[in-house]
């Protein structure tokens, strides 16, 4: 894929072991959370949406890593990554998908629609696009009380095609507003691919009539998306306004559970699993550089997936929400 | 398609709709997210393009608030455009076109242009739909002149209403629900319209008159059988197109139950049941005294878990129950059992 990619893997000596560690068991918790949550799908003991992230795992998790916890971060429905990489708790997604009162909608949300004030998290949403003046929103409050944060606002390459995207990419340039713009570019709006649908493909450029930067960064590189990432937060951060990342990335999976994909090859995701999969790269990566072996690997993965253990096991025995929530929260009291 | 009984599903009923068109009318054209990918809007767009050209069925970027406003220029230059929604809600996508100019063109230039384009929206139900999947929002289009809402149930009525709608010179809203997409019923293989603002009985009774919206017809007539038993005759009204709305059928069955039960698919408040009594009450004041009421949506916005969603829509026991307190004036006490809907708990996407 065609990226500024980060120059050499041997050039990344700055990035510690324990980091490095780190990015990999973060990226390992979103692909075993996606993988259990698409075999309890598979059960029916969760259904309608559920849109997996499997592959795009190096994105949310190098972002997440240019960040301080005080910043924010909104997206669109394929949510699951954004939330485990914010620090969101594994049991609480996983219950909220399965409609349970320990979700973090209470059941109410879904898959698509949860909330956390705790780690900034300012939802999945489900209307493709309109996170984007949302995200541009939270910036503002930010600039308005002199806050030092920064809000990233994710969306697809479907997505940059909403007018509502380039009204708020003015305005945030036009105000300096701390907005990084993350533009999750996996080559298809559900069955529509990138040709069809935008007349470049050089989403990074988007901003370019109103003087946003703009880069391209190989999203299935983490350590690429980090630097870029640092990069962009740091450019928001210091008041120069916002700015915009195009990560070239892939979902492994269909857009949603029941998109049999017929709409690309089978050959066209055996190569992106094989040769670029993010979390693979960077296990190589650890190995040559010493900072682990396959035993340790290996005991990550088994770490992790006690964690998705229980937070699959948390997610059936999570009482059903009471009838009386239906009628809560539509309106608050004054 | 068709059966020895000649009958085709809901979907295949639009397909017909479409195909038949445009071959009759070469500015007839299709468009909107997904309608030329290999599940073809359940069916309803399969293989356009290939039949028709890609420039008559073409997928969209994510752009609904100007591919309204393309496709109301396309009409105001002589074209029949469909567009396609996969949901209902997206819609609010395209309000302004819709209803600051689509709606209002013919009127503000005095009858000089005139848009005639079918805007296809989709209503999703079932578990993990949720707030933003499940909307029906008809009463905002009801709300505005100069716009046709059409909502048909049948196979038949869904083949006549689109040829109607696509030959109609005025911009339509035309409401689908997808749970009716697999129902099976006779149409006939020539093309045909069903006139808007027409209702339809769909089943007679004497105790009360049951006027139900999209899906929900199917839901009265499950209400109606459970009413049976008990020895209540309701009589089923579907009224097909919502603006303009036959009000004297209604009126009509009414005159006769002095009863008015009105199901929408949709919030209660503001919404179409509210119209339907609105006009009944201002017919029947003063003349005969009439029981009415009115069910839909619990007044939230649509949870998604299965549990909540299920108290969430109406059903043929909660109408028969209504009905039956409407006729009994609240005495005695009945509890209606029978099957939950198959096509909700059997449907299995696409999502
Ligand atoms: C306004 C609106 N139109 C259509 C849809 C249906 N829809 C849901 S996701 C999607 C594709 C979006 O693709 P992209 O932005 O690339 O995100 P990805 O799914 O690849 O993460 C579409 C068309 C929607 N949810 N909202
Ligand atoms: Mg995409």
């Amino acid at each position: 894929m065609p990226a500024t990619k980060r120059k050499t893997k041997a050039e990344d000596s700055a990035v510690k072991p324990a980091q490095l560690l780190k990015f990999y068991r973060e990226m390992l918790l979103i692909r075993r959370f996606e993988e259990k949550a698409g075999q309890m799908y598979g059960m029916g003991l969760i259904g309608g949406f559920c849109h997996l992230y499997i592959g795009q795992e190096a994105v949310v998790v190098g972002m997440q890593a240019a960040l301080t916890p005080q910043d924010a971060v909104v997206t669109s429905y394929r949510d699951h990554g954004h939330m485990l990489a914010c620090g969101m708790d594994p049991k609480g997604v996983m219950a909220e998908l399965t409609g349970r009162r320990g979700g973090y909608s209470k059941g109410k949300g879904g898959s698509m629609h949860m909330f956390s004030r705790e780690k900034n998290f300012f939802g999945g949403h489900g209307i493709v696009g309109a996170q984007v003046p949302i995200g541009t929103g939270i910036a503002f409050g930010y600039r308005y009380r002199a806050e030092d944060n920064v809000c990233l606002t994710y969306f697809g390459d479907g997505a940059v095609n909403q007018g509502q995207v380039y009204e708020s990419f003015n305005m945030a340039q036009l105000w300096k507003l701390p907005a990084v713009y993350i533009i999750e570019n996996n080559r298809y709006g559900m069955g529509t691919s990138i040709e069809r649908a935008s007349s470049t493909i050089d989403f990074y450029h988007r901003g370019a009539a109103h003087g946003i930067p703009g880069a391209a960064v190989d999203g299935m590189d983490v350590l690429a998306v980090q630097e870029a990432g640092l990069r962009a937060v740091g450019h928001a951060r210091a008041g120069k306004g916002p700015y915009i990342l195009e990560m070239q990335t892939y979902r492994y999976r269909g857009h949603s559970m029941s998109d049999p994909a017929k709409y690309r090859s089978k050959e066209e995701v055996e190569k992106m699993r094989t040769q670029h999969d993010p979390i693979e790269q960077l296990g190589k990566l650890l190995v040559e550089r010493k900072a682990a072996d396959e035993a340790a690997l290996k005991k990550i993965d088994r770490e992790v997936k006690d964690i998705i253990t229980a937070a699959a096991a948390f997610a059936q025995e999570s009482p059903e929400p009471d009838p009386s929530e239906l009628y809560t929260d539509v309106l608050l009291s004054a | 398609m068709r059966n020895a009984a000649g009958e085709i599903t809901y979907a295949q009923a639009l397909y017909e709709a479409t195909v038949q068109e445009m071959e009759r009318d070469a500015g007839v054209f299709v468009y909107g997210l997904g309608v030329d990918d290999p599940i073809g809007m359940y069916g309803t767009t399969l293989d356009l393009h290939k039949k028709f050209g890609a420039d008559r069925n073409f997928d969209t970027p994510l752009s609904e608030d100007a591919m309204t406003g393309i496709g109301i220029g396309a009409a105001l230059a002589g074209l029949r455009p469909i567009h396609v929604h996969q949901r209902m809600d997206f819609l609010m996508l395209c309000m302004n076109q819709l209803v600051n100019i689509a709606a209002k063109a013919s009127y503000m230039y005095a009858g000089q242009v005139q848009v005639p384009m079918v805007v296809r929206g989709i209503i999703g139900r079932s578990w993990g739909q949720g707030a933003q999947h499940s909307q029906s929002l008809h009463a905002f289009f009801m709300h505005v002149p100069g716009l046709k809402v059409v909502a048909p149930v049948t196979p038949h009525d869904a083949k006549g209403c689109m040829i109607a709608a696509i030959r109609d010179n005025n911009p339509v809203v035309f409401m689908e629900h997808r749970m009716l997409y697999n129902n099976r019923g006779f149409v006939p293989p020539e093309a045909y319209e069903v006139p808007f603002g027409k209702a339809r009985v769909l089943a007679e009774g004497d105790d009360l008159t049951l006027v139900a919206i999209s899906h929900m017809v199917v839901e009265a007539i499950r209400a109606r059988a459970h009413l049976a038993e008990v020895g209540i005759g309701v009589e089923v009204i579907d009224p097909v197109s919502l603006a303009p709305l036959d009000m004297d059928t209604i009126a009509r069955s009414v005159e006769k139950t002095g009863r008015l039960l009105v199901v929408d698919n949709d919030w209660t408040n503001c919404g179409a049941s509210a119209e339907i009594i609105a006009e009944t009450v201002e017919r029947f004041q003063g003349k005969r005294a009439v029981r009415v009421a009115r069910l839909g949506y619990a007044p939230v916005p649509c949870p998604t878990t299965k549990p909540l969603e299920n108290l969430y829509y109406q059903n043929g026991r909660t109408i028969a129950l209504k009905a039956y307190d409407m006729v009994k004036g609240g005495v005695g006490h009945w509890e209606p059992h029978g099957e939950d809907a198959k096509e909700i708990a059997e449907f299995k996407g696409p999502f």
